[in-house]
């Protein structure tokens, strides 16, 4: 797709009988167009057109920064699923801008409902890696992250965050509290009727919501043009009467230029914003997956010349804001909050055998203490596994 | 006869059915190139190409309710929920329609399908991917539910259940996926649904169970024999429509039943079978209806997943007190 390029898609609907019958006036032809947003080129150049936050060399420093470390945890959390330290663990890898971008837009008291692979956001926003790997290691205590709050947990059904990022956003319309609720949704879960329904709402209600689909092309083995015969996904959001954008998920300055702008206009009351972000999934879509059995390498390889951290790095360098001895450095920061992070979780103790009782109530039945008891009696490990 | 485990007669029975009968069709999300997140697919599309092996856009609503559309008009679709724990947005289509096409034609139209699902917990699976929700859809009429615990039973009972006239849920116990090989002889003969499976004969206790427990049930019949106990176990295999019959006719020789099941206690489809054998065989029992199950709470994430699911040790425990 051609750089700042707008999409106008046209759809001849037979509105005739519709018109006649309703009195309404529609034209036989509907046209609308989606823009699509790139400022920082694959090769690191800037394009003419570029928002002020390209000049912000400080922040997307930090910006760079955090998605170098969130690229390092990400690499690590594979290594150790693959000793058997950690579960089955979701990669972000190649997701690292879309992510950063969304989550850094953000206020803290702004509500982020995301799906399951958004570490770069939620560490933007404050989420600890270790409370990540504790959640992949099989512990629900890494749900119970520290910052913020009120964000919604990782949720795995796909789209159903949609509309609780709706209901989230409908609660802050109805007490008029400047916030803003932000969904994350992959190109698959556009599928489902909790995207749609969210979508809907949110036009029905103006809410003061943002949704982001991050379209990485593939749903596990389903790529992304078996998905839906729309052209984009993001026109999906225009059926619902919400303004809709593509940008390029890979590029920071694009994803986070869109990112303020929906926030400010949701939290100014001025409607929801639907953004497909255009990304591609450089890894597995878990590590219990094997994309090479579904997926071209050359499709791959192909991909990685686009891959957002390296654009943005020969951006900075070219400003004379980072070089190869701050890279160097940094890489050993991030290594070394990373093994910080591993060290913390790997020090955790097992949750304690009433911990699968404790949190279902408020107040716990009788019946379910006499359960309580009775798995307390039996703290060795099922036989046979 | 070829040694296999209980995946490899899911995808034998689903090729046998797909090259018998051209109504047949697999579909569902990854099932088709990929050949299934857990390979219970592989190979299926190569051999009967795209349009009886489809790859769905990934909406579980969608599948479920096209397949509903596809069984009512002459097709005989199975269809794949990913993880048992997807299955829920289905449950609209399967209980508003699957379960009632035929009782609200009056037989006009019906819906012969198959709802395939990996299903309970025990393999280190991230959250939502764990579930033992049977009961959900035991307690559903119109439907049956089967839940096979071996390679034999998986492939005999698949291919009943695509051959049956009625809408299917078939619950595959991941945890036993790979667990061990049986000898699968690729006959097309189908087993009966609504017949349980005596899998040990005993005098002393009936042990009642179903899915990957079946596994731990028969490890503790080995440790009471040894013991000098002699437990008949029973696979029920079939959930809905219960197989009363054999579980009362054992339990009138045994007088004591213990039921085991990974679901949850609260009405799972062990509460259904103690009622039912209190109600017609109460002055056979020689000890109250003993149950293991899982707990009431939501399956917990891996560190703690073992200590939620019935073990070795809790089956004994309860087989004491039926003893005592």
């Amino acid at each position: 797709m051609p750089a700042s390029s707008t999409l106008v898609c046209t759809s001849l609907l037979r509105r005739s009988s519709a018109t006649r019958h309703s009195g309404l006036k529609m034209s036989n032809s509907h046209q609308f167009s989606i823009e699509y947003r790139q400022y920082l080129r694959p090769d690191g150049t800037l394009s003419d057109a570029s928002p002020e936050l390209a000049t912000r060399l400080d922040e997307l420093t930090r910006l760079y920064q955090l998605m170098s470390l969130t690229r390092t945890f990400d690499a690590k959390a594979i290594a150790l699923q693959r000793t058997g330290k950690l579960g089955t663990y979701a990669s972000c890898l190649g997701h690292e801008a879309a992510h950063i971008g969304m989550g850094s837009a953000m206020r803290p008291e702004d509500c982020f409902a995301p799906m399951y692979r958004e570490y770069g956001a939620q560490f933007a926003r404050g989420v600890k890696m270790s409370e990540v790997l504790l959640y992949w290691g099989g512990d629900e205590r890494g749900n119970d992250f520290s910052v913020p709050r009120h964000d919604f947990a990782w949720c795995v059904p796909i789209a159903t965050q949609c509309l609780h990022a709706a209901g989230a956003a409908l609660a802050f319309k109805l007490r008029k509290e400047p916030r803003v609720a932000v969904c994350v949704v992959g190109d698959g879960g556009t599928s489902k009727a909790d995207f749609n329904s969210a979508v809907n709402a949110a036009g029905a209600w103006q809410l003061p919501m943002v949704l982001v689909i991050v379209n990485n092309q593939w749903a596990i083995s389903v790529p992304r043009k078996a998905q839906t015969g729309a052209e984009t996904l993001a026109q999906k959001g225009i059926a619902g009467g919400i303004r809709s954008l593509q940008v390029d998920g890979n590029d920071i300055i694009a994803m986070r230029a869109a990112m303020d702008e929906a926030l400010a206009r949701a939290r100014a009351d001025r409607g929801p914003t639907l953004i497909e972000a255009i990304t591609y999934r450089l890894s597995d879509h878990t590590t219990a997956d094997d994309a090479r059995r579904y997926r071209d390498q050359a499709e791959v390889d192909d991909a990685w010349t686009r891959e957002p951290l390296k654009r943005l790095r020969v951006f900075l360098e070219a400003r004379g804001v980072w070089d190869q001895a701050r890279e160097d450095l940094w890489k050993i920061t991030c290594a070394k909050k990373v093994d910080d992070a591993v060290a913390e979780y790997l020090a955790q103790p097992k949750p304690e055998l009433g911990d699968m009782f404790d949190y279902l109530y408020a107040e716990m039945p009788v019946e379910l203490k006499r359960q309580r008891e009775h798995a307390l009696r039996f703290p060795e490990l099922n036989h046979g596994h | 006869m070829a040694e296999m485990t209980l995946i490899e007669a899911v995808t034998l029975a689903l090729a046998h059915e797909l090259a018998r009968d051209p109504r047949v069709l697999v579909l569902g999300e990854d099932v088709g190139v990929n050949g299934g997140v857990f390979r219970a697919t592989a190979g299926l599309q190569q051999r009967f190409g795209p349009e009886r092996v489809l790859d769905t856009p990934l909406d579980e609503t969608m599948i479920a309710g096209i397949t509903v559309g596809l069984a009512a008009q002459g097709m005989i679709p199975i269809a794949e929920a990913q993880f048992e724990g997807f299955i829920y947005p289905m449950i609209d289509h399967i209980v508003c329609h699957a379960a009632r096409m035929r009782h609200r034609t009056r037989g006009r139209l019906t819906c012969p399908m198959v709802l395939r699902a990996p299903w309970g917990g025990g393999i280190r699976a991230p959250e939502h991917h764990s579930d033992a929700n049977e009961a959900y859809f035991a307690h559903t009429p119109g439907i049956r539910t089967v839940i096979p615990s071996s390679p034999t039973r998986a492939y005999g009972l698949l291919l009943a259940a695509i051959r049956d006239p009625d809408p299917v849920i078939f619950f595959e116990p991941k945890r036993i996926y790979r667990a061990f090989k049986e000898d699968v002889i690729d006959d097309g003969e189908a087993l009966p649904l609504d017949v349980c499976f005596v899998l040990r004969e005993g005098a002393d206790l009936t042990i009642v169970s179903w899915g990957a427990a079946i596994k731990e049930t028969l490890e503790a019949a080995e440790v009471l024999s040894a013991r000098g106990i002699e437990a008949e176990v029973i696979d029920l295999a079939t959930i809905s429509p219960i197989d009363f019959d054999s579980i009362l006719e054992s339990v009138e020789k045994t007088g004591r039943l213990l039921i085991v099941h990974e679901a949850p206690r609260n009405v799972g489809v062990g509460a259904e079978i103690a009622a039912t054998v209190a109600e017609r065989a109460i002055y056979s029992l020689k000890a109250p209806i003993i149950r293991v199950t899982g707990y009431d709470i939501v399956v917990p994430l891996f560190k703690l997943e073992m200590n939620h699911l019935p073990s070795v040790a809790k089956i004994l425990d309860g087989a004491a007190q039926l003893m005592a």
